[in-house]
């Protein structure tokens, strides 16, 4: 997870006005736009779970890391994640003032560096800070045509694990193998997904999974309960609800986005015929950009405003109606 | 704005791979060949002062650890169901002076090892003559391990095996013979057993006995009723076998008091080491639980009836659950003060959870931290079995860690399919059908052993494949002994399917050493329990006498301190078990002491 949740609701909301001008998505754009204004006639409740509150993501990401460190004790150390988080928000200040010249609204480097606590597993210090710098700076450097292709924590962590695998591993049991905690993150993300209108990647991924793990098995000859055992594991659930979702990891046409959840199931399932551990994490470093891309290039050219300006929402975006 | 995103750029492209060429470039290379790490024998003994050689043949050890056998329906698996059981203990079962070997073996029908040390350097196999050699019975079990003490105080060790299967008493007939006496003294049928240790818990000068439960007691591995034996959760099971502290009456016999205890925990334990880790005079309990958190049960022997109250959480070790495999216990920085070194899994690029260093801290409150990783002890592969012990006499604890799970076909790895199942639902990973078959698969098989010299001050540094311990079998327990009586660790280490090994330990001219043996009299004749402190040279360290340290192991029950060049001690203090405490003031260095409590 990584600044999907709050690009997610930002993209959505640009696509649903199409704002002329705004072209691309503008990570902070989305200023909050809170009761008593132009959204006064929605209730508190449905607000809190819409796509206008900026405050939804960071919220969101922050109950499942208090949630699965009171409960399971997933971190590494609160020290690590509070220094990824740090990190994570300097990088930012600094790019955004250096490259844009102005600070940017930080939800997007706090949930980075959240999920890059969260992800990252080490007994150093060093990769958690190396990795939170590395996410950020992948939004500023590996641009095209004023977009950023990785998702950034994906990014971050996949480099990590493939340039540093004697330092770095990743989160994979530490939420336990029981049920509970997966019924919580899916009853949450649904909730959430749903609101989002990106129901439709989660369920095509999670199909295309279930379909391609009896593959594997047919290829393979081992167990489906094994092949498919990923799945069942509440890690593999923020995967499923909170990375493939991220509107930079894929493209704003619905069918587009199944189409590209179906082939990051497709080349994980290839890179586990492979026996890549990390298979999930480089499907989505592989498909996700490459989809992106392919979007641009196919795309007529516009006048976009950056990422990482900070431009008041309320001068590009207009609410939902 | 161009130069800024090219500046940019570089800066992207040096931190993402500049430290990752840089420690491509810089990485030592490892010593693969004894004949190559024997070229440089004299070198590596002036620049670390000590220098192994394997001489297990030499010395008249020729013995090879045999699995355990499992059912038909854990064939697939067995490899890492059946990966456990080599086992050795130090002992002087007759008495003699010189520490004599016990090995334990697995598969049925195999027999045990008692190595009588031949005092020339050579051992010899007397455990049939003993009657400790024909322990592997079909139907009883498999042999886990042995753990000895003085149970009923008449100056003999007596011995212990635990199994995954039933667990057996000897009693030691004046060194001559052992008699079984498991039937008459109140063992349970039926433990699979992780590890097994012997403390005084309710300080009544007879040793009582410990024992962890692996797999859960109802469990046959050689004969399943059902598949669904394996741990719920990779990190966070409850699954496991049950334990049971057996108090000795002192009349030959034991009872079981683990409810009243409070030691009723289900955990995968596989490492028990017993301190008195509060200072308040009662021994104390630390668990190394694989597939979940350790435990710590602090001993309020004295002011709630003999009970054990489980303090991990608090004392700050019981929140990261990992896979602990090992448990011992060292003054590292000659501090009086025992830290707990507890070994789990590193596998490069899978899952790295890195060994842990528990240190005291400084204040009052009994709490821990994980030192490991500030000390450079916390990577050591698949680690096993660990234990200090000052390798080089130079007045600092080292540490010896054994490593390595399934050395299969080194080419493959069945870490893939490993990491697949354990990230699963329980209802996946608790049933072993569910497993995808191994097929000869390494498993963090052929791991280089580690040897890591303390500096005193903090620091830790790897030296094993440079002073000679290049072996890469798959190591279980490891031992510490003075073999011969010469003031040196000597060390033994058995291998899982694997030979015995016997590293005879060269230390550098120049440095001193004392040593205790020690013998209660108000406290239990092994002195189990006992903390000595010696105090040399502005520097104090202190030593405690336990039964089991690091994995399926027990050391010597002699104390070895390394004093580097100084050839004065200014005291020594013991402190029994009883509470009475014994000072020796100016012991001659170089010397092994026998120590009476209260002469």
């Amino acid at each position: 997870m990584s600044p999907e949740q709050s690009t997610t609701s930002t993209s959505s909301t640009i696509e649903s006005v199409k704002v002329p001008g705004a072209g691309e998505i503008p990570d902070g754009c989305d200023t909050p736009n809170v009761p008593g204004t132009k959204s006064s006639t929605v209730s508190s409740l449905s607000w809190f779970f819409s796509l206008e509150n900026r405050f939804l993501a960071p919220m969101l990401i922050t109950c499942i890391l208090l949630g699965g460190q009171l409960t399971f004790g997933m971190l590494e150390s609160w020290s690590r994640t509070f220094l990824a988080i740090g990190a994570s928000i300097l990088m930012e200040l600094m790019l955004g003032r250096l490259m844009v010249g102005k600070y940017p609204y930080l939800a997007s480097a706090y949930i980075s560096g959240i999920s890059v606590g969260i992800l990252i597993r080490s007994p150093f210090v060093w990769p958690y800070a190396m990795c939170a710098a590395l996410s950020i700076m992948s939004k500023y450097v590996l641009r095209w045509r004023d977009r950023h292709l990785w998702n950034p924590s994906n990014f971050g962590v996949s480099a990590m694990l493939f340039l540093y695998p004697a330092a770095v591993a990743t989160l994979s049991i530490q939420w336990g193998n029981s049920l509970w905690p997966m019924a919580i993150i899916w009853c949450l993300g649904a909730v959430i997904i749903m609101r989002l209108k990106r129901f439709h990647i989660c369920l095509t991924y999670v199909i295309s999974f279930l379909a391609l793990s009896y593959l594997r098995t047919m290829i393979t000859g081992k167990p489906w309960a094994s092949t498919v055992a990923p799945l069942t594991g509440p890690m593999y659930q923020l995967f499923v609800f909170f990375m493939i979702t991220d509107p930079k990891t894929t493209v704003r046409t619905k069918w587009g986005q199944c189409l590209v959840a179906f082939l990051v199931a497709v080349v994980e399932m290839t890179l586990r015929l492979a026996e890549v551990i990390h298979a999930p994490y480089y499907a989505l470093f592989l498909v996700g950009p490459a989809a992106v891309a392919i979007e641009i290039a196919l795309s007529k050219p516009c006048k976009s405003v950056s990422e990482v300006e900070t431009v008041p929402a309320r001068d590009i975006c207009q609410p939902t109606a | 704005m161009d130069m800024k995103r090219l500046i940019l750029g570089l800066a992207f492209a040096g931190i993402l791979l500049g430290p990752s060429v840089y420690s491509r470039l810089t990485k030592p290379k490892i010593v693969d060949s004894i004949e190559e790490s024997n070229s440089k024998q004299s070198e590596v003994l002036d620049r670390y002062g000590l220098w192994f050689k394997e001489s297990g043949k030499q010395s008249g050890i020729e013995y090879r650890h045999t699995p355990p056998s499992v059912d038909q329906r854990l064939a697939h698996i067995e490899p890492q169901i059946a990966s456990m059981g080599a086992a050795v203990s130090v002992v002087d079962f007759d008495r003699d002076g010189w520490n004599d070997l016990y090995v334990s073996n697995s598969s049925p029908g195999s027999l045990n090892r008692l190595y009588r040390n031949q005092q020339d350097g050579t051992f010899q196999d007397v455990a049939a003559e003993m009657g400790l050699a024909d322990l592997n019975v079909p139907g009883t079990g498999a042999c886990m391990g042995s753990i000895w003490a003085d149970y009923d105080n008449d100056g003999f060790e007596d011995v212990c095996i635990y199994k995954w299967g039933r667990p057996e008493l000897y009693h030691n007939d004046q060194g001559k013979r052992f008699t079984r006496v498991t039937d008459s003294a109140g063992l349970p049928d039926w433990v699979n057993a992780g590890c097994a240790t012997w403390f005084d818990y309710d300080s009544d000068g007879f040793v009582d006995l410990f024992i962890a439960g692996y797999w859960p007691e109802d469990v046959r591995l050689e004969s399943l009723e059902h598949t669904r034996i394996m741990p719920e959760s990779f990190e966070y099971a409850g699954n496991g076998g049950r334990n049971w502290l057996l108090r000795n009456t002192g009349n030959a016999s034991f009872v079981d008091v683990t409810e009243e205890a409070g030691v009723t925990s289900t955990m995968w334990t596989l490492a028990v080491v017993a301190a008195d880790f509060n200072e308040d005079g009662a021994t104390d309990l630390f668990l190394a639980n694989d597939y979940g958190v350790s435990e710590l049960y602090l001993n309020e022997a004295y002011a709630k009836g003999h009970r054990l109250r489980e303090v991990g959480k608090e004392a700050g070790i019981g929140n990261a659950p990992k896979s602990g495999m090992n448990a011992a216990v060292g003054d590292v920085l000659n501090q009086g003060k025992l830290a707990i070194y507890e070994t789990n899994i590193s596998e490069e690029g899978v899952l790295i959870q890195g060994n842990n260093l528990w240190f005291p801290m400084q204040d009052t409150k009994l709490e821990f931290q994980n030192m490991a990783s500030v000390m450079g002890v916390e990577l050591g592969g698949w680690s096993f079995g660990a234990q200090f012990g000052d390798l080089n006499n130079d007045g600092n604890l080292d540490l010896y860690l054994t490593n390595g799970y399934v050395s299969g076909d080194p080419a493959t790895t069945y870490w893939y399919d490993f990491s697949e199942i354990t990230g699963g639902h329980s209802q996946i990973i608790s049933d072993a059908k569910n497993w995808p078959e191994m097929k000869g698969r390494s498993l963090s098989g052929h791991q280089h052993k580690r040897v890591w010299l303390n500096d005193g001050i903090g620091g830790f540094t790897e030296v094993g494949q440079a002073i000679g311990i290049t072996d890469t079998f798959d190591g279980r327990a490891i031992v510490l002994a003075d073999l011969q009586n010469r003031g040196s660790l000597d060390v033994v280490v058995a291998n899982q399917s694997g030979p015995l090994l016997l590293y005879r330990n060269q230390i550098q001219s120049g440095k001193h050493w004392i040593e205790f043996e020690l013998e209660g009299t108000e406290s239990n004749r092994s002195a189990i329990g006992a903390r000595v402190s010696v105090y040399w040279n502005g520097q104090r360290q202190l030593q405690e006498l336990v039964a089991a340290s690091g994995y399926a192991a027990q050391n010597q029950r002699r104390l070895h301190f390394g004093l580097g060049p100084a050839d004065v001690v200014k005291k020594v203090s013991i402190l029994w078990p009883s509470g009475h405490e014994q000072i020796i003031n100016g012991p001659a260095v170089d010397t092994i002491h026998h120590i009476r409590e209260g002469s």
